[in-house]
């Protein structure tokens, strides 16, 4: 729910760059190229604009693991995990399991042996229901919450990073939505691939494993492709106008990447995720009078320019806006400067037993570091004259290891090959 | 009690009718020839003609010349029945044919209809034989063996259930309830395979067919916890549940049991434990959930352990998981009853929504690799 604009970028330069990049993409793709970014960050073929070709295939391998500053699908299914097997060599070949498993669907292929054709006694490996759908640009993006470092001996593994959040002013966390050892983002364009991969990783967890809540989401409500139109969240405003863009090397390696220096020495390439899920006071929204609406955000709604400015992509002036605009509170410029990658999606369960729309935002963030980030941030998002129209409902953090660099590599293989 | 779903055991038993084995009486002309094999029973002889015929059309020529009522079967090495006659008494002679294919046999004659009888082996000869894994074959026998006793174990303690019924007894009732049930929902994939009879006995409330009479053990339960009263009706379904079960008592023996059918039942036990007990819908109104749960694991575990030395050659890695896994949810279970010897278990609507999923997460673990369990025994 953040906002960060901080400069006027006229549409120019970037989107050039941008559609360059999905010209660069495609041919990587047809040429069954597979290195998505460099070390350093320098983006290449994750630069595809959205809606470029949603059904293709988004390279697995990498420095940094795909669906962070990779264009944002459509649709999320995202799943927290508990760990149940105590025996650590179990739960490294889980993690390999995944790993192939996650290899071969977000190439867009069936997992195992497939899905038909086999033993006639036995239940096929795959569940099925992605058969014939396209790849659909699915990512899948690992994590290990704090919990996970209570185990296995990994406890002096733990990053000083991965601090356990604080207690935000309005949090309402219900502890089953809330928490996890770790975590699978599955974002696809197509919802029944997202879903299909989550099904299909659970399945291969079980008895390691066992799912501790899910979200399914079904709009981006950011994108880190400043070229496209850009998303709005459920209240109807566009959100994330200046989110970082994947190709924004310098902001993601500022804001986004773990660096060496930053330690320890296994998250090198990695990231840190905080998920929210922002329960909306939907109803009571929707009653209240376009002009508080974009008093309390610090944009109008129409174009989703700042205050007293008049395109989008205008620098804000903060002053102009209400001392608690979301805006204003939310930029870098009250923040000493911080931001982070959102990667958010709109959620709708249905309606609760009050006849209310069971909705908001499932928040999703990366950072380097939480501390200076989402925890900053939010602390100072305390006084958000938006807190009336939203609660935070569930809450989690999670390491996100770097990207699995090739065949024979897999997930979390920096913090469970190598001991310290 | 599963809504209308064909399992396995199901499947494969109409494919073997329709296939593989036909048994049936004729009361016409015989054709003679080496397809008529004449058996003659004693009490204590069973001299059979000739031990090899060719496969196909075969006809059993029976007479009885001992003086008790004897039975006739033809058994496949398993004990599964190719086909039978009952109630051939002393002096009178019967015919039964049956398609049977290549293969081993035994032919047994049953002096006063009980015991294991008086066993000659036989072969169909001509064709290509299955091959059959002695092993297996073993399996299958204990299996059907146990689905057997569990059956003649829930009858006495059925119609204890059904005599407190009668007796308008009502707490005496409540008591014997759960455990009448603990056989049937041990072998409960078993049961199902009579198509006809799970519908009558273990049927729940939502599981009726427009325009089906509500009849079993649910339909009890219901008045016994929810209306908590015996009426008239109660007590004739009483004696009905008791009809029933004695029908599945006596055709237990005929199921068709192969090794995969086993494994895959095991599995549709926890299937069972998933869908019905952990949602606490299977006894909504005694909430006597946890002993069927019991129950089905024990089930399961009985066929898995039959299954296991082959298992463990062809997969050794599921072998071991599969023991890992049963353990951890035994052990589990163990938490809900003071004495691991009595079936004893804590109501289920005492079970908080935590509980119910760590019992659920574990029957999940459990469950997946009993998944693999058919294909590590049909490699």
């Amino acid at each position: 729910m953040t906002d960060d604009t901080q400069e006027t970028t006229a549409p120019s330069r970037r989107a050039l760059i941008g559609w360059g990049g999905a010209g660069l993409a495609l041919g990587a793709v047809a040429a069954g190229g597979t290195v998505a970014m460099t070390r350093t960050g320098e983006s290449t073929d994750d630069a595809a604009p959205a809606g470029a070709e949603t059904g293709a295939a988004v390279p697995f391998h990498g420095a940094h693991q795909a669906g962070i500053a990779t264009p944002v699908q459509d649709r999320l299914h995202f799943a927290a995990f508990d760990v149940t097997t105590d025996d650590r060599a179990e739960f490294v070949q889980m993690l390999k399991d995944w790993t192939e498993a996650a290899r071969r669907m977000t190439a867009g292929h069936a997992v195992g042996e497939g899905a038909y054709g086999g033993l006639a006694e036995a239940p096929p490996d795959d569940t099925g229901e992605a058969l014939g759908l396209k790849p659909s640009r699915l990512t899948l993006t690992i994590g290990f919450g704090p919990s996970l470092f209570d185990r296995f001996d990994l406890a002096d593994r733990r990053p000083k990073a991965l601090v356990d959040l604080p207690q935000f002013a309005g949090d309402n966390l219900d502890k089953n939505r809330s928490g996890g050892d770790l975590c699978v983002q599955a974002c696809a364009d197509d919802p029944q691939v997202a879903v299909h991969a989550i099904r299909n990783l659970a399945r291969i967890g079980f008895g390691k494993v066992v799912i501790r809540w899910s979200q399914l989401g079904f709009g981006k409500t950011s994108s880190t492709t400043p070229d496209a139109q850009t998303p709005r969240n459920l209240m109807g405003f566009k959100d994330g106008t200046r989110n970082i863009a994947g190709t924004e090397t310098d902001r993601l390696k500022k804001f986004v990447w773990v660096d060496s220096a930053d330690g320890p020495e296994w998250m090198n390439g990695g990231s840190y995720l905080v998920a929210r899920r922002i329960r909306m006071h939907i109803e009571t929204w929707d009653r209240t009078s376009l002009q508080e609406q974009e008093d309390i955000f610090g944009r109008d709604k129409g174009e989703g320019a700042p205050v007293g400015k008049a395109k989008e992509r205008d620098k804000p002036f903060l002053k102009a806006m209400m001392p608690d605009a979301h805006v204003r509170l939310a930029h870098p410029d009250s923040n000493h400067g911080s931001t982070i990658l959102r990667r958010g999606y709109s959620f709708t369960d249905g309606t609760d037993g009050l006849g209310r729309l069971e909705a908001g935002l499932f928040f999703l963030a990366y950072q380097r570091d939480v501390r200076e980030g989402f925890v900053r941030i939010q602390r100072n998002l305390a006084t958000d004259a938006l807190n009336e129209y939203i609660q935070h409902v569930g809450s989690a953090l999670f390491a996100v290891p770097p990207g699995v660099r090739g065949a024979d590599d897999w997930w979390g293989s920096t913090l469970f090959s190598k001991e310290a | 009690m599963r809504a209308a779903r064909l399992s396995v055991v199901t499947a494969t038993a109409a494919v073997a009718a329709l296939t593989a084995v036909t048994g049936c009486t004729e009361k016409g002309s015989s054709e003679g020839g080496d397809r008529v094999i004449n058996v003659t029973a004693t009490d204590s002889k069973c001299e059979i003609s000739k031990k090899e015929f060719p496969a196909g059309h075969v006809e059993i020529a029976i007479e009885n010349k001992g003086s008790k009522v004897t039975e006739v079967y033809v058994l496949f090495p398993d004990d599964r029945i190719v086909t039978e006659r009952e109630n051939i008494g002393p002096g009178t002679k019967q015919k039964v044919t049956a398609e049977v294919k290549t293969g081993d046999y035994r032919i047994v004659c049953k002096p006063g209809m009980r015991g294991k009888g008086i066993r000659q082996a036989v072969k169909a000869t001509g064709g290509k034989a299955v091959k059959r894994d002695p092993r297996l074959d073993k399996a299958v026998a204990a299996y059907r063996t146990y689905a057997q006793e569990q059956a003649d174990e829930t009858l006495p303690k059925t119609e204890a259930f059904a005599k407190a019924v009668k007796d308008g007894d009502l707490e005496a009732a409540k008591k014997a309830y759960a455990p009448s049930r603990i056989g049937w929902e041990r072998t409960e994939p078993v049961a199902e395979s009579f198509g006809d009879i799970d519908p009558k006995v273990d049927v729940r409330a939502d599981g009726l067919e427009d325009g089906q009479k509500w009849t079993g053990w649910h339909r009890l339960e219901k008045a016994l916890w929810q209306d908590k009263k015996i009426g008239g009706t109660e007590k004739t379904l009483a004696g009905q549940l008791i009809t029933d079960l004695t029908d599945w008592q006596k055709r237990v023996g005929t199921a068709d049991i192969t090794p995969t059918s086993m494994a895959n039942g095991a599995k549709e036990l926890l299937d069972e434990v998933a869908t019905g007990k952990v949602t606490g819908e299977e006894e909504r109104y005694s909430h006597t959930d946890l002993v069927d749960f019991k129950a089905n694991v024990e089930g399961a575990e009985k066929s898995y352990e039959l299954l296991k030395p082959v298992a463990k050659e062809n997969d050794a890695t599921l072998v071991t998981q599969l023991d890992k896994q049963f353990a951890a949810l035994n052990t589990l279970l163990d938490k809900y009853r003071a004495d691991p010897s009595s079936y004893d278990f804590v109501s289920y609507d005492k079970v908080a929504e935590a509980d119910r999923k760590k019992l659920s997460d574990a029957v999940n673990a459990l469950a997946e690799p009993l998944s693999k369990l058919a294909a590590a025994v049909a490699k």
